[in-house]
């Protein structure tokens, strides 16, 4: 029996969408009631929705053997963990974004605001900039508007909330993606289930 | 095993010293504190770079020790030979929970000096070994660093581009080790020779049959070569539970030969972790090479539960009273891995087990 994370949200769904797709269907999961896990004995499989931030968390300590988690979660907590697969699915950009018009005066400290404080100081880091972080956990568009900081760092998918805040990406820091994740013991001991089902879902394509 | 007196990780400790000790290891005492610059200069060799300092009396700044090895090594004289020892020490580190400094019991042992095939396949099956003594169903993975090395030292990847690779390397991450390749300049068939090597993983001796073909240079033939030696002894020791995987790698500053990793069952990491280091020897300006292993004993905690929900790990049952010396000698050979087993001729009621095995006619089979 595979323990299958999943993140919730609209990801997830996607994500679900895909594993039923390759052959891993559990019907109960779309019906709407107020379970937390879904079995199909028969294919072997056990899922369930957690935060997304919390899907490498499952993995790293082997609640769940395999999930799919984005990128960005990955790149900030840095898990234990393998990375099998990049499912093309959940596109997006890690990016620095402030006001259009933003010019980094270098003679003062960077006020960053972010949920990803990691991926921010690994970023500037590499560039010796001296940064100020301001962890926050929503709504990060705000912090420039209000001059709680001067940049973000954030997810940027279409930049429509930026733009209708006066705001634009500036730099790109990384690409995003949903990857398929696995707990490393556990890879060991369900290593043909697991690889199975990672064929079956780079099978169905990017 | 329920009602036990000793704890798991006390039983182990007990068992793997007797394992050590039946194969000429001497017992090897360090002091719990350790000048800090030992630590200082080797950073990179410790999992966990935070390290607990105190100031002697003297103003000499000292620690608490968050690694053996490296005491082990600066206590070696370049005496002709090896030097076999084990050890059971208290090691102080932060693991991985950013939950501070943790005292973590540990054991292990390390093989020093003039190394020759047969001492590194000794310490590879006393790995196995230490992993059979607390489960049966154990796992240890095993690689060279040298394999992937090679291909890197051939391909012209200087060493930043080295730690990246074996970032993407360590996670089996096939799609970034494309994107990587790409951008050192690696050529398209040295990639897909990486990512082929990356996503190779299973029995030692069936995983080299597939990669003695492959078009490898010559520092990754030799090392593979190295593989196949051990796979030749660990078959006279009749170990069939290793398993060839080469997106095991350890931080090549150090480690240079082949290096393993051992798994339960049950244990979400790894339990066991170990390799060839000279150059660490080197570095410390020793002469000869040197392997060893550590056994974490702190993640064996969860494990004890695991245990506690059977009366016993295993049921023997005999059909028939000329089934019994077949029956003894399984049960004996469970026994002797540390297993709880109980043998009967019919399943007692209430009794609960992991593992129900009949013995009829001369055959064991396992009930699903």
């Amino acid at each position: 029996m595979l323990n299958i994370a999943l993140p919730k949200g609209r990801l997830g769904e996607i994500a679900y969408d895909r594993m039923e797709r390759a052959g891993y269907a559990c019907p109960a999961v779309r019906e709407p009631n107020r379970k937390l896990t879904f079995e199909n004995p028969e294919l072997g499989v056990r899922y369930f929705w957690v935060k997304p931030s919390d899907v490498p968390i499952y993995v790293e300590r082997g609640a769940a053997d395999v999930g799919i988690a984005g990128k960005d979660i990955l790149l900030e907590y840095a898990p234990d963990v393998y990375e099998l697969l990049d499912l093309g699915i959940g596109k997006c950009r890690m990016c620095v974004a402030g006001f259009r018009d933003f010019r980094d005066d270098a003679s003062k400290t960077l006020r960053v605001a972010t949920k990803f404080p990691h991926i921010a100081k690994r970023y500037y880091s590499a560039r010796s900039r001296e940064i100020s972080i301001i962890k926050l956990n929503g709504s990060i568009e705000i912090a420039p508007l209000l001059g709680l900081s001067d940049v973000i760092v954030d997810i940027v998918e279409t930049g429509k909330t930026l733009q209708e805040n006066g705001l634009a990406p500036l730099e790109t820091i990384v690409p995003i993606s949903a990857r398929f994740i696995a707990n490393k013991a556990g890879y060991q001991f369900q290593y043909q289930e697991i690889r199975t089902m990672c064929e079956k879902l780079a099978a169905l394509g990017g | 095993m329920s009602g036990g007196q000793i704890n798991t990780q006390e039983r182990v400790m007990h068992a793997l010293r007797g394992l050590y000790q039946s194969y000429g290891y001497q017992p090897f005492k360090v002091n719990k504190f350790e000048e800090y610059d030992l630590y200082a200069q080797n950073k990179k060799f410790l999992t966990c770079q935070q390290v607990l300092t105190f100031s002697d009396t003297d103003g000499c700044l000292l620690a608490l020790k968050p690694d053996v090895t490296l005491s082990i090594v600066k206590n070696t004289t370049d005496a002709p030979g090896l030097r076999k020892v084990f050890y059971n020490e208290t090691v102080y580190r932060v693991p991985g929970d950013g939950e501070g400094f943790r005292e973590i019991p540990q054991t292990g042992l390390e093989c020093i000096g003039a190394l020759d095939g047969y001492a590194v396949g000794e310490v590879v099956m006393l790995a196995a070994r230490s992993l059979e003594t607390i489960s049966s169903r154990y796992v240890l993975d095993v690689s060279h660093v040298g394999v992937v090395s090679g291909i890197l030292a051939a391909a012209g990847v200087g060493q930043e581009g080295h730690a990246r690779i074996f970032e993407a390397v360590a996670a089996k991450n096939t799609h970034a080790l494309r994107g990587l390749c790409a951008e050192l300049g690696v050529s398209p068939e040295q990639t897909a020779l990486l990512q082929q090597l990356v996503s190779l993983y299973g029995p030692l001796d069936e995983m080299l049959r597939a990669v003695e073909p492959l078009p490898l240079p010559a520092e990754s033939r030799a090392a593979v070569q190295e593989l196949r030696a051990l796979a030749g002894q660990l078959a006279l020791y009749g170990l069939d539970t290793v398993r060839l995987d080469f997106s095991l790698v350890n931080d090549v500053d150090y480690y240079n030969g082949i290096v393993f990793r051992g798994f339960l069952d049950g244990v979400a990491a790894g339990v066991l972790s170990g390799g060839r280091y000279d150059r660490l020897m080197t570095r410390m300006g020793k002469r000869g090479g040197a392997i060893g292993f550590a056994v974490y004993l702190d993640r064996l905690e969860r494990f004890q539960e695991e245990r506690a929900a059977y009366d016993v790990d295993t049921l023997v049952v005999y059909a028939a009273d000329s089934d019994v010396p077949l029956a003894i000698r399984t049960a004996e050979a469970l026994v002797r891995r540390g297993a709880a087993v109980r043998v009967e001729r019919a399943a007692p009621a209430g009794l609960t087990f992991r593992q129900k095995l009949t013995v009829r006619g001369g055959e064991v089979t396992e009930d699903a």
